[in-house]
């Protein structure tokens, strides 16, 4: 292959089918092979670059394995404290009215310490995009028990499994913010295979798209794999996501245009 | 144009927010501050004035990682609360300390612990001063003593948090708070325009420009080395802080023998018992720390070589006095007085525990 690229008469433009976008930096991300945050970065960065709002987007990563995504991702962004980074994002937004603003947060931190900030800002109807994975674990901090982790699950501290009858239930957070007024397009995806990352690239499109015509809160669910975390191969941590995980949390739209499609 | 008023030292604070080009506030209800938001709301600056964005937010949490966001993006932003809502910020005042990042906060004190009272209280001297959040920070205290300096600190703190690219906190109280007074409001400034914004903080997030790489705001550093660097830069700025920011008021100190040192309400409660003490033939004097940190340790060294001791009057259980002792050094006697639990004492009071406490013996 590399002589291919060698090759004058074959690098031309007209030639190109596929390259990495600008908007991802050169840095190496430092994410566990197979993880999904990767990819989700990557069509993310995918999207600013087709749609040319890279010098007008601001991003917003809390704590959690993406707290990093600004070497990542070439946009100006902060970083926030666990949980809070819908209220950053609000205030964002607010003062800065002809930004795009999004958040990339995490179970543990938007389902569980950031509820309530996540409530609130999808319910104020913040202009904002809120992008969610859901690994259904604390993968940063070794492996705990999220809000999502599904019933029967192992993680560190429910090493015998997700009990519910003490722990709670697996929290459905994108059904419940899919109930606000202020939220105009709810969905849930995953980037485990080409076909769903082409969908979850055309649902954020879809997002930012809502943001420029200043609709309301859009939150797009990616439900993704930790295969650290779980313990698993890459590959066994795909097919134990399709098995397990979509079953719980359906992939598919919940609402759009501001009305519930499911 | 320049207006005198009658206003209370909350409304002044709000008032004085809008008129000196304030381009957010977000703040959560909780006595005896609320009427800062209430007046905010009222007036509706963004739509009848100035543009200025007003948010009544879910939380104290929230309020101050608003405050977080807007000033991340280069903006004059602002938050207010009382003792148990500022107690919820702490995190994010760590944070904004971390990042580097400039704002305004007020807290107008009440009694506490926990719940407390909603009475006035100067309780939170050492969560203000001594850092309140997480790890090694410091965050610019103003003392206001008057409605006047409730609406002056106000462009002063503001001020100075962008000259540091620091927090800045009014700490105050509930009789400062709640007082009618009457005070001279500055001419209206205009807010900055985007432009201008991104001028003036080349490091914010104003949206990634073609002169320069993206910018990023975070505390984040998980190399322990360039972490060190870091601290170390932060206290290089402390440092820097502490020998141009001290501000401070003396009354009636040339000729005394003894000294109050009280800020904020009980500055001026102090000013009522120097004439007391006057008219009875003893020579009080009062210092007045305007800023509680950097705190004034030097005036309070110099004054120590020649008066014969100090009282430290305080709404606590003695906490200002643990500077006023590093300042003093043992030179001479310093003793406490202090109400606690929302309880403000009587000038009387103030004359009777300087007797009893540094007259009394000799
Ligand atoms: C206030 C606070 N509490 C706890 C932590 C520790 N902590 C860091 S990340 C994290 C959970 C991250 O999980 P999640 O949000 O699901 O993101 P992931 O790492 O799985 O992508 C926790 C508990 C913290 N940084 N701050
Ligand atoms: S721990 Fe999990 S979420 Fe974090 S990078 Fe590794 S696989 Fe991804």
């Amino acid at each position: 292959m590399s002589e291919n690229f060698d090759r004058p008469e074959i690098r031309k433009p007209e030639n190109l089918i596929y390259s990495r976008t600008k908007v991802l930096t050169d840095n190496i991300m430092h994410y566990c092979p197979g993880c999904g945050h990767g990819t989700a970065h990557r069509i993310l960065a995918e999207v600013i670059d087709e749609m040319g709002i890279q010098n007008d987007t601001i991003g917003v990563a809390p704590v959690g394995c993406s707290v990093l995504a600004y070497n990542y991702l070439d946009v100006d962004m902060a970083e926030a404290a666990h949980g809070r980074a819908p209220a950053l994002a609000t205030a964002i937004k607010r003062l800065n009215p002809n930004k795009f603003v999004f958040t990339y947060q995490g179970d543990g931190d938007l389902a569980a310490i950031g509820t309530g900030e996540t409530i609130h800002a999808c319910n104020r109807g913040e202009k904002i995009v809120i992008i969610f994975i859901n690994n259904g674990i604390y993968g940063m901090t070794g492996g705990q028990m999220a809000p999502t982790t599904l019933e029967g699950m192992k993680t560190a501290t429910c090493p015998y499994g997700r009990d519910i009858s003490i722990m709670g239930n697996p929290l459905k957070m994108t059904e419940l913010v899919s109930h606000l007024k202020g939220t105009y397009y709810v969905t849930r995806q995953s980037v485990q295979t080409p076909a769903s990352v082409r969908k979850t690239k055309a649902a954020l499109r879809k997002a930012f798209e809502y943001q420029k015509d200043g609709k309301g809160a859009c939150f797009v669910e990616i439900v993704s794999s930790c295969n650290s975390g779980w313990k698993m191969t890459p590959v066994q941590a795909n097919k134990w996501m399709e098995e397990n995980m979509f079953p719980f949390y359906e992939l598919g739209d919940i609402k759009v245009d501001g009305e519930l499609v499911k | 144009m320049k207006e005198l008023k009658l206003m209370k030292g909350n409304e002044a604070i709000a008032e004085a927010a809008i008129r000196c080009g304030m381009d957010g506030y977000f703040g959560y209800p909780i006595t005896p501050q609320s009427e800062v938001l209430e007046y905010l709301m009222a007036e509706e600056p963004y739509k009848r004035r100035t543009g200025m964005a007003v948010l009544q937010a879910e939380s104290e949490v929230a309020s101050i990682n608003m405050v977080y966001g807007g000033a991340a993006s280069g903006k004059m932003v602002m938050t207010s609360s009382s003792s148990p809502g500022f107690s919820l910020m702490q995190e994010g005042m760590s944070y904004i300390a971390g990042a580097e990042l400039p704002c305004l906060v007020v807290n107008v004190q009440r009694g506490g612990p926990g719940l407390g009272t909603i009475q006035p209280s100067q309780a939170d001297y050492f969560q203000a001063t001594k850092g309140g959040g997480n790890g090694d920070y410091k965050v610019i205290v103003l003392a206001p003593a008057s409605v006047q300096e409730m609406a002056d600190f106000v462009q002063l703190g503001i001020d100075l948090a962008f000259k540091y690219r620091n927090p800045a906190l009014i700490l105050s109280d509930g009789v400062i708070g709640q007082m009618m007074e009457k005070v001279e409001l500055a001419e209206q400034k205009e807010r900055l325009t985007d432009e201008q914004v991104a001028e003036r903080c080349p490091w914010a997030l104003t949206g990634k420009k073609p002169h320069r790489g993206h910018n990023i705001i975070t505390s984040l550093d998980l190399d322990s080395s360039r972490q060190e660097k870091f601290n170390e830069k932060l206290q290089a700025k402390y440092r820097e802080i502490e020998k141009n920011e001290v501000r401070f008021e003396e009354i009636s100190c040339e000729d005394a023998d003894y000294i109050a040192i009280a800020f904020g309400s009980s500055a001026r409660l102090c000013q009522k018992a120097i004439d007391l003490c006057r008219a009875e033939g003893i020579k009080l004097g009062l210092l007045r720390p305007i800023t509680l940190y950097p705190f004034p340790y030097a005036p309070i060294e110099k004054l120590a070589q020649r008066v014969k001791g100090f009282l430290v009057v305080e709404l606590n259980a003695g906490q200002m006095i643990e500077d006023v002792n590093l300042a003093v050094k043992g030179k001479v006697q310093v003793e406490h007085f202090g109400r606690m639990g929302g309880i403000i004492p009587t000038p009387d009071e103030i004359v009777a525990a300087l007797k009893t406490k540094i007259l009394g013996g000799k």
